[in-house]
């Protein structure tokens, strides 16, 4: 029955695929006609006010140079808000202001679309800082990472020195995708019973009589564009946990669609671009298999439930029900975990902390990887990084200079692929190695042993991938800990950013290579094939011996 | 030279290889190879633990040290084994060639017009030099005056002399080959050290050896390849270390050497070696490594017709009588006037009387004398011992001939005679006396094989593009009879450039043949541009490859010896990579099996102890290097096909077998090593 659940997901998912990458296509070609009509009524004050008279094409040079502007300008503003938020409007329950080193992470956290939270939002959040800075992050990160996959895309698909006009994307990124579907997922939450209020904490007297505090606010608006844009943080501290937040399966697999769908269209998008509609299905298939490789481990781990009470004669044929929601049941827990992972959202609707340990393998590989189905656009461009060190090796062994897409993989494009396969596992194991050896960081983390270094790994992992998921269970809100992960979150998220528009802009000025027999093909079964075996030797054997010393270890020491 | 069957090593070089892996340990010298680099700074920290055992507190694993540090020393020997194997061969290639380059002494024209004798060394580019009979020649250069033998088998190992002489397309000399008739004046061309055979036998040596492109990528790979490794391993001592595990130093070291791409890091720079040797040996010399690896991306071929895909001389392909004479006649007479023409044409048309089945009569012409083919006369034949006159030639020429003697000309001989020109052919007419009897019909031949190496071309992805100064109606038909894509008839040499051109616009690579200097600028536009030896010093300076031996149907080899290069190092790149899924499985259990004691559920493999595992998965990893030599000098194998099936082939015997290979050799190697640890 579970397994039923899952597919009618997947399946679900599968039909919106074509539908959502045609649309972006519409949207981003820049061709007049398509989603012109709807939209351009209200597109022309914005460009009108911001001066953008004429949208000429940036060079990935000027497009990098807009976005991270852009970027710095919100995190600014952002940050002055959190430091402030006791004097100003909205703030019915008198929160205090936010501390200086925990602001700085949260900004970090929330600009570079990670949404790891240090603090809870009940209680460290007034709601005007809630709405104008969580809720305005949460477009504009996931605003900027599409834009930037479609300057990628459009790089890597078409010839010229330039890769669109970053103002002109982020606008039309607003104001066609993700304004217009989160009022829709906003307004259907509420019918689905979600929150949506600036009242302040409610206070009840229970049927025991005893006094309890009750937090709503504007719960609906939140969620859908949390998801939506793969943001992930919470408006309460147990996240899609949460009944306000998260409360039906219903409302859970409109939350594992919202945060997936993007995502997972994409590649479409690509295809579309590229002009071969089965180039981008293959990446997207690649995406897919290796989803569901993980999504079958962490269902099959969690459904024969703790070894360690299976042997106390416990009855597991419930799975392991431990810190997941009785109203989700193991299916709907794991594919939310998986979907979250995969598409580097962080929302949590199940503490990953106790997860099985070979269970908690997923969430973490899949962060490792960053690039199935991934956050808005990073996910499809690291893949598409990895699919062009595929060619590059595969392109050697059919005795030509690689090329993919008809453009030369060279030294350059190699030097800047090299920045980023690199920085990845730098940021995550380098400061894993640093807490574990230091007290600051040690003294953060709850469970020693094997667990322990999990959750170290886990919380840097998340911040490297810009997921933002926590395995909580980890005392995180410490300088150490706010420094050490704003600073894994930026390079991150900015990083490869940077140096894969770099790749794209150095491809776009290439001549075109006609494709021949002797052309290698990177839109068939064998390329998908070869993608999937770079993407786990390249991407995930490099964390090989700290998984097998964390979950691994604790796997095989519990069974 | 020119000696394909040359073994792959002598016992001389194999003696020279190894006293210079020795001295390619100097760490200086091993700087220009990141991945060995690490493994030789591994190998030091070890050797200096074995040193001072109690400085390092490890007095206690000094034989475990030792082992360590011999097997690591062992994987830099054979890395560095590799690469002067490489070398080795091309020096033997090399010394032959300096052979011919002995100090010698020119006659140096002076400015008062006076003869000085000079050490060819001094001899500089304009310098003019007179060369006689028996003389070598100092220096590459071109003649301006006079009209010489040449004995150029030095070079190109052909031991027919060829003629050189003043202007034309026969008027570059090499140094270092000898004249042997007449004498020569020749304007020097290079400055000593730039000549043909000193960039050859540097190209050879691998000295002037630059990175290609494609080099520099894969490089910034693997370095990027050790980096990662090096962080996972840096990392991981303080990570278990948290969980109370210490890990030794050389167990570390053991770890990255295992992980980082040795295999391909130690047989790369002997693969680059090997490819510019396989080039040299087939007497191409290129002029740097990147043309060879540009030939393997050509999508385009430009190639003349004559001499590259037809023999170039016409050969007679039927007799066709005229005025109701019999055919067997017009062969017969056919056959007589050839009896004693030596030319290419002559011996065809003997043959193709013997292949048609008719003979002529031994008496009728033995004792005849022979008439010599003259551009006045345009005939050439033989004069019977009994009067009579037997003449081929020109059609008009014949008939005039025939004429003159007052015989009558046939009615069909003109329309039949215009019948194979339109065709493209060239008419000859035969005639004795005042009597005409027939035509030979003359072709052009496409060459053997030539058809299926187009196919396999067009299965390769490379167009084929025919140029030919024939007029449209004989391009066409020599075109179809050889199978080449596209044709350009009536062709100048400004055709071909906007050819190359039109071709480059589209994104497409290049390569062409050229020998005149008039093919010059075709040669410098083209991505690969082969010019012949035989050539002007003008085809061969804008061209970046020449052939010594002047057979244009070479670039089809050199596109495949680009490939291979490539295919080689992508090969080896993917096996180095998938060997570590079967290493990790064995060192990691290895690793933490003594302080975590239900790890060994992950040792798949069976190894017989965590201290064999290491030391098999090390010497697996070292001697998996002096296994792939063989490999890597002689390149995988290549047939032209597709590049779906190439991939699907490689794929599975490099990155399948990657996969497999080291499970099985780390379990054999260990089932030997367990019998001691």
């Amino acid at each position: 029955m579970g397994i039923v659940q899952i597919a009618i997901v997947i399946l679900v998912l599968l039909l919106l695929v074509k539908p959502l990458g045609t649309y972006l296509y519409l949207v981003f070609r820049n061709e007049p006609g398509g989603t012109d009509k709807w939209f351009s009524w209200a597109e022309r004050p914005i460009f009108a006010l911001i001066g953008l008279k004429e949208r000429r094409g940036m060079s990935w040079k000027g497009y990098a140079l807009s976005f991270l502007l852009t970027n710095i300008i919100l995190v600014g503003a952002g940050y002055a808000i959190l430091r402030f938020q006791q004097v100003l409007p909205w703030n019915p329950n008198g929160i205090e202001n936010m501390e200086s080193t925990l602001s700085l992470n949260t900004m970090i956290s929330f600009m570079t679309n990670t949404n790891l939270q240090h603090y809870s939002g009940e209680s460290g959040l007034s709601y005007f800082s809630q709405m104008a800075v969580i809720m305005m992050m949460m477009f504009t990160s996931a605003a900027t990472g599409l834009c930037v996959a479609i300057a990628f895309i459009r790089a890597v698909t078409t010839k010229g020195a330039t890769v669109g006009n970053f103002f002109e994307d982020f606008v039309k990124a607003m104001t066609r995708v993700f304004i217009p579907a989160a009022f829709l997922i906003a307004m259907l939450l509420v019918a689905l019973q979600v929150p949506q209020t600036l009242k302040p904490t409610m206070s009840v007297t229970t049927l025991s009589g005893s006094e309890q505090q009750i937090a709503v606010g504007p719960v609906a608006a939140l969620e859908s564009i949390k998801h939506l844009g793969t943001n992930g943080g919470g408006h309460m501290g147990a996240n899609s946990a949460h009944p306000f937040e998260n409360p039906s399966p219903l409302t859970n697999v409109i939350e594992i669609l919202c945060m997936w769908s993007l995502g997972a269209a994409l590649p479409y998008t690509f295809g579309l671009f590229a002009k071969s509609r089965k180039q981008g299905w293959i990446v997207f298939s690649v995406m897919m298999t290796l989803f569901i490789g993980f999504l079958s481990l962490n269902y099959a781990a969690e459904s024969s439930g703790n070894p360690a009470l299976n042997r106390l004669g416990i009855d597991s044929s419930q799975g392991s029900m431990e810190g997941k929601e009785v109203r989700f049941g193991i299916p709907q827990s794991s594919l939310f975990t998986t979907v979250t992972t995969a598409a580097t959202t962080g929302s949590v609707n199940n503490m990953h902390d106790t997860l099985t340990p070979l269970g908690g393998i997923t969430p973490l590989a899949l962060m490792m990887l960053n690039s199935v189905f991934g956050g808005k656009g990073v996910g499809l461009m690291n893949m598409l990084m990895y699919a062009i060190l595929a060619v590059f090796l595969a392109g050697l062994m059919v005795g030509r200079t690689p090329e993919f897409l008809g453009r030369k993989i060279e030294a350059k494009e190699m030097k800047l692929i090299a920045v980023v396969i690199l920085v990845h596992p730098f940021i995550i194991l380098a400061p894993t190695a640093l807490a574990l050896m230091t007290n600051a960081g040690q003294s953060g983390i709850t469970n020693a042993g094997f667990h322990g270094i999990s959750q170290v790994l886990y919380e840097y992992t998340s911040s490297a991938a810009n997921n933002g998921s926590g395995f909580e269970g980890l005392a995180d809100n410490t300088p150490f800990w706010n420094v050490t992960t704003g600073l894994v979150m930026l390079l991150g998220r900015y990083i490869s950013m940077i140096a894969l528009l770099a790749v794209g802009g150095s491809l776009s000025r290439k001549q075109r290579v006609p494709e021949t027999p002797g052309t290698f093909r990177t839109d068939n079964g064998l390329f998908a094939g070869i993608l999937i075996a770079v993407v786990l030797i390249i991407g995930a054997l490099t964390f090989l011996p700290v998984l097998v010393l964390g979950p691994v270890a604790e796997h095989l020491t519990i069974r | 030279m020119n000696n394909p069957k040359q073994r792959l090593m002598t016992k001389a070089m194999v003696g020279q290889a190894l006293k210079d892996s020795v001295v390619k340990l100097n760490p200086v010298l091993m700087l220009k190879n990141p991945v060995m680099f690490v493994v030789e700074a591994g190998t030091i920290v070890v050797l200096l633990m074995m040193l001072f055992p109690s400085y390092f507190g490890t007095e206690s694993s000094i034989g475990f040290n030792l082992t360590v540090f011999l097997i690591l020393l062992f994987t830099l020997l054979f890395a560095n084994f590799a690469e002067a194997m490489a070398e080795g061969r091309g020096k033997a290639q090399a010394d032959s060639l300096k052979q011919s380059k002995k100090e010698m002494t020119a006659n140096k024209v002076t400015e008062g017009g006076g003869v000085t004798a000079v050490p060819s060394t001094e001899l500089r580019k304009g310098d003019i030099v007179i060369v006689s009979q028996g003389e070598m020649i100092p220096g590459d250069g071109e003649v301006i005056a006079g009209l010489a033998s040449v004995d150029e088998s030095a070079i190109t190992g052909e031991s027919a002399p060829v003629i050189k002489e003043a202007g034309g397309d026969f008027s570059s000399v090499t140094g270092g080959t000898r004249v042997v008739s007449d004498t020569i004046k020749i304007r020097i061309t290079s400055d000593p050290g730039e000549s043909f055979l000193d960039r050859m036998i540097s190209l050879v040596e691998g000295a002037s050896r630059q990175k290609t492109p494609n080099e520099i990528a894969l490089n910034t790979l693997l370095t990027v390849l050790t980096l990662i490794f090096l962080i996972v391993v840096v990392t991981l001592a303080p990570i278990a270390k948290y969980l109370g595990i210490e890990l030794s130093v050389p167990v570390l070291i053991s770890l990255l050497v295992c992980l980082i791409p040795t295999t391909i890091g130690g047989l790369l720079s002997a693969i680059g070696i090997a490819g510019m040797d396989r080039v040299t040996r087939f007497n191409v010399l290129a002029m740097s490594g990147k043309a060879v690896e540009a030939a393997g991306d050509i999508n385009t071929m430009i190639l003349d017709k004559t001499g590259t895909i037809t023999f170039g001389n016409r050969m007679a392909s039927r007799f066709i009588p005229v005025g109701g004479e019999p055919l067997a006649s017009v062969a017969q007479w056919a056959a007589v006037s050839s009896l004693l023409d030596e030319t290419p044409e002559g011996r065809s048309v003997l043959e193709l009387m013997k292949r048609e089945g008719y003979a002529f009569d031994e008496e009728t012409a033995s004792g005849g004398e022979c008439i010599e083919f003259k551009a006045e006369t345009r005939m050439s034949g033989m004069d019977l011992k009994d009067g009579r006159k037997v003449r081929k030639g020109a059609v008009d020429a014949v008939k005039a001939w025939v004429q003159a003697q007052g015989g009558e000309i046939p009615a069909d001989l003109i329309p039949s005679s215009d019948a194979i020109a339109t065709e493209g052919g060239t008419p000859l007419a035969v005639a004795v006396d005042d009597r005409l009897y027939g035509l030979i019909y003359l072709k052009d031949t496409v060459k053997p094989g030539m058809k299926e190496r187009f196919e396999q071309l067009r299965r390769m992805g490379i167009k084929t593009i025919m140029c030919t100064g024939d007029n449209p109606l004989t391009a066409a038909t020599i075109a179809r009879e050889a199978g080449v894509d596209d044709f350009i008839a009536e062709s100048k040499p400004e055709d071909k450039i906007a050819v190359i051109r039109r071709e480059q616009a589209e994104g497409k690579l290049v390569a062409m043949t050229g020998d005149g200097t008039n093919d010059a600028p075709a040669l410098a536009q083209a991505d690969v541009g082969l010019a012949m030896n035989s050539g002007t010093v003008a085809a061969k300076e804008a061209a970046n490859m020449v052939d010594l031996d002047s057979d244009p149907s070479k670039i089809i080899e050199v596109v495949a010896i680009g490939k291979q290069l490539l295919m080689t190092r992508g090969a080896l790149t993917t096996f180095s990579v998938a060997n570590d899924v079967a290493k990790y499985f064995a060192i990691i259990p290895a690793m933490f099996t003594a302080a975590i004691p239900s790890m060994g559920a992950l040792n798949v493999m069976g190894l017989g102890s965590p201290m064999s595992a290491i030391l098999s998965e090390l010497i697996f990893n070292a001697i998996i290097i002096p296994v792939l030599i063989p490999l890597a000098m002689k390149g995988v194998s290549y047939k032209p096909m597709s590049s779906s099936k190439l991939l699907q082939r490689n794929v599975l015997v490099y990155g399948l077998g990657g996969v497999i290979v080291p499970f099985v050799g780390i379990k054999l190697i260990d089932m030997i090593v367990h019998l001691w640890i």
